[in-house]
């Protein structure tokens, strides 16, 4: 990856990010938390990685998305947007009475969700049916899927794992955004679903393991998914809870809050002063 | 006479995605770990390619059907009606029922008829749990002529169905001109005095029990509801209004079955007696179905003593 696609995926991801406390803000509840720390990797998925039509968002060859950890909303309708799918000034009306943006994200409402999600665990099931979908009918689209570090305390999600193994499904890949908080406090606390590497592998998958919040990485993890033969991939990423925003990161508080005038105000000055310098 | 036909629903269900198979390509069977006993394994040899076990994980199966469904494909997903409705009511509920999409579930093994299997497997609720899920049609078929007549319209329907099977050989009621209709309840015998609505199982006992009725100078017409949601509620008033008494009987819960479904839409339009013959609020227990059904009440005998009370309690 050169500086420049680098640069420009920076900026992007800032705008998401923007997007993000936008409709938390405004919504005045949601979960920035969880939506900041994979923003990079979806912010690569939506624009640089998967083949999408956002003017055809039900195009039938589309690379598929599934948001397995569906209160991260904010994040998949702020890289809808900034993407075309719908104007950014629309993120305004995050969670509010009519609007097709709900708390967490519904394909009947909005086109461009590949499968509603919220309920954890079913997400990474149903993106295995899509994967099988396509094998069944020899297309060649991929299906890509963001679960939660804390998601996988559910043991639908290990169903989901040793299914995908057994059918050999390599046109599926499965990020885990292990940021290792949860709302009850760290995973490995409440519930250590560590170490997540060992566990993909052993259920069959091909697994790799990087820094979520880093394009190079997660470019060559991408890249590196394509050439795997007859298994699914696990990508394993360290992220940053509450990443690009300085009072949010590493918080487990900022899970599922809202901030307040004077915290909105102090994240877009942030952000707006990481845009300036990537765009300067 | 011609001999009399008996086959159990879940038989009938499996032939019937065959036959379904043959001409609809799109058609794909899940099931998990029971093939061999919800008959998908008759789909599954006929069709290998587009057939495929999930294992014994039914939260998984769910939720890959409706993945499955989303590419634009028609997918029945298989198990007892404990796992399915009862183990996978959340993923049904959500992945399923929310999003609207083309998955039909053909459960098996409902009700007591399970049999020497017991309480653990016999689903009494499935009916219930999933009348509370909006937007999903349930088909509960007597015969294995509505069996497959039922697969089909649910096939050719675009939208979540879950589908209702017996393990216990039933014998035919219908003929092979019978007309399925989703949503439609067919008037099978006429009568004055009270009404008994009958689905699947119970409908063979209703028909026994409006006869013996008859013969103690009793006119009880017999409606059979193979679809309890959406719940033709039309005819269910105009039998209210009719006969004034009213005898719903299912092999289920006669909490939110079809007698629950019955008594909302009785209560709210035309109020009259509505009496249930069901599963009196326990639990099953082991044994030959048919010991155990009239045992839990699932017999003509319990319909005409409910239908007499019924007619008693006529303003």
């Amino acid at each position: 990856m050169d500086e420049a696609a680098k640069k420009a995926l920076k900026i992007q991801a800032c705008k998401v990010r923007m997007g993000i406390i936008e409709g938390v803000y405004n919504a005045k509840s949601g979960h920035p938390g969880g939506s900041l720390s994979c923003t990079d990797i979806m912010t690569y998925l939506y624009f640089k990685e998967m083949n999408i039509r956002p003017e055809q968002p039900v195009w039938e060859n589309r690379d598929r998305f599934v948001l397995s950890k569906g209160h991260a909303a904010p994040v998949l309708y702020s890289v809808l947007a900034n993407r075309g799918y719908f104007p950014v000034e629309h993120l305004k009306t995050l969670r509010k009475v009519g609007s097709d943006l709900q708390g967490h994200p519904s394909m009947k409402l909005l086109e461009g969700v590949d499968i509603s999600t919220g309920s954890l665990g079913q997400g990474i099931s149903a993106a295995v049916g899509m994967a099988l979908g396509a094998k069944i009918q020899n297309k060649d689209f991929r299906v890509y899927a963001v679960l939660g570090d804390g998601e996988l305390q559910e043991g639908q999600v290990w169903e989901a794992a040793m299914y995908a193994a057994a059918k050999k499904l390599d046109n599926i890949v499965a990020f885990i955004d292990n940021n290792n908080l949860q709302i009850d406090g760290a995973i490995d606390e409440v519930n250590s679903p560590y170490p997540i590497p060992e566990k993909f592998a052993a259920f069959g998958w091909h697994v790799i393991e990087i820094c979520g919040n880093c394009f190079e990485q997660i470019e060559k993890a991408c890249e590196e998914a394509k050439t795997v033969k007859g298994k699914p991939v696990a990508v394993i990423a360290k992220t940053v809870k509450g990443k690009g925003v300085s009072f949010m990161e590493n918080r487990v508080s900022w899970h599922g809050a809202a901030p307040n005038d004077e915290q909105y105000q102090q994240a877009m000055t942030e952000l707006n002063a990481a845009l300036a310098e990537l765009e300067g | 006479m011609a001999d009399i036909v008996k086959m159990a629903t879940r038989e009938a269900y499996g032939k019937a995605l065959e036959e379904l198979g043959k001409v609809d390509d799109k058609v794909i069977v899940l099931d998990a770990d029971l093939a061999a006993a919800t008959k998908t394994g008759i789909f599954k040899k006929a069709f290998p390619d587009r057939f495929f076990d999930t294992g014994i994980a039914e939260g998984n199966m769910m939720c890959v059907a409706a993945g499955l469904a989303s590419t634009g494909l028609t997918v029945f997903a298989s198990s007892f009606a404990m796992f399915a409705a009862g183990r996978a009511f959340e993923q049904i509920r959500n992945s399923i029922g929310y999003t609207h999409l083309n998955v039909k579930i053909g459960a098996t093994h409902a009700g007591i008829s399970v049999g020497e299997d017991g309480a653990s497997h016999q689903c009494c609720e499935d009916i219930a749990l999933m009348r509370t899920i909006p937007g999903m049609v349930i088909i509960n078929p007597a015969d294995d002529i509505e069996t497959k007549k039922a697969v089909f319209a649910a096939a050719k329907y675009k939208g979540p169905v879950y589908m209702r099977f017996g393990r216990l050989a039933v014998e035919r009621v219908f003929d092979e001109d019978y007309n399925f209709e989703i949503g439609k309840g067919v008037l099978l015998r006429d009568g004055t005095d009270v009404t008994i609505i009958a689905t699947g199982l119970l409908l063979g006992e209703a028909i026994i029990a409006a006869k013996e009725l008859a013969n103690e100078g009793i006119s009880a017409q017999v409606v059979n509801m193979p679809t309890i949601k959406p719940l033709d509620k039309e005819l269910v008033i105009a039998c209210a209004k009719k006969t004034g008494a009213v005898v719903t009987a299912e092999e289920h819960s006669i909490i939110g079955g079809l007698g629950g479904a019955v008594s909302e839409a009785v209560c709210d339009a035309y109020p009259v007696p509505v009496l249930k013959v069901g599963v009196e609020d326990i639990f099953g227990k082991s044994g030959p179905a048919k010991e155990l059904l009239p045992i839990f009440g699932l017999d003509s005998k319990n319909i005409i003593n409910k239908a007499k009370a019924a007619i008693a309690l006529k303003k």
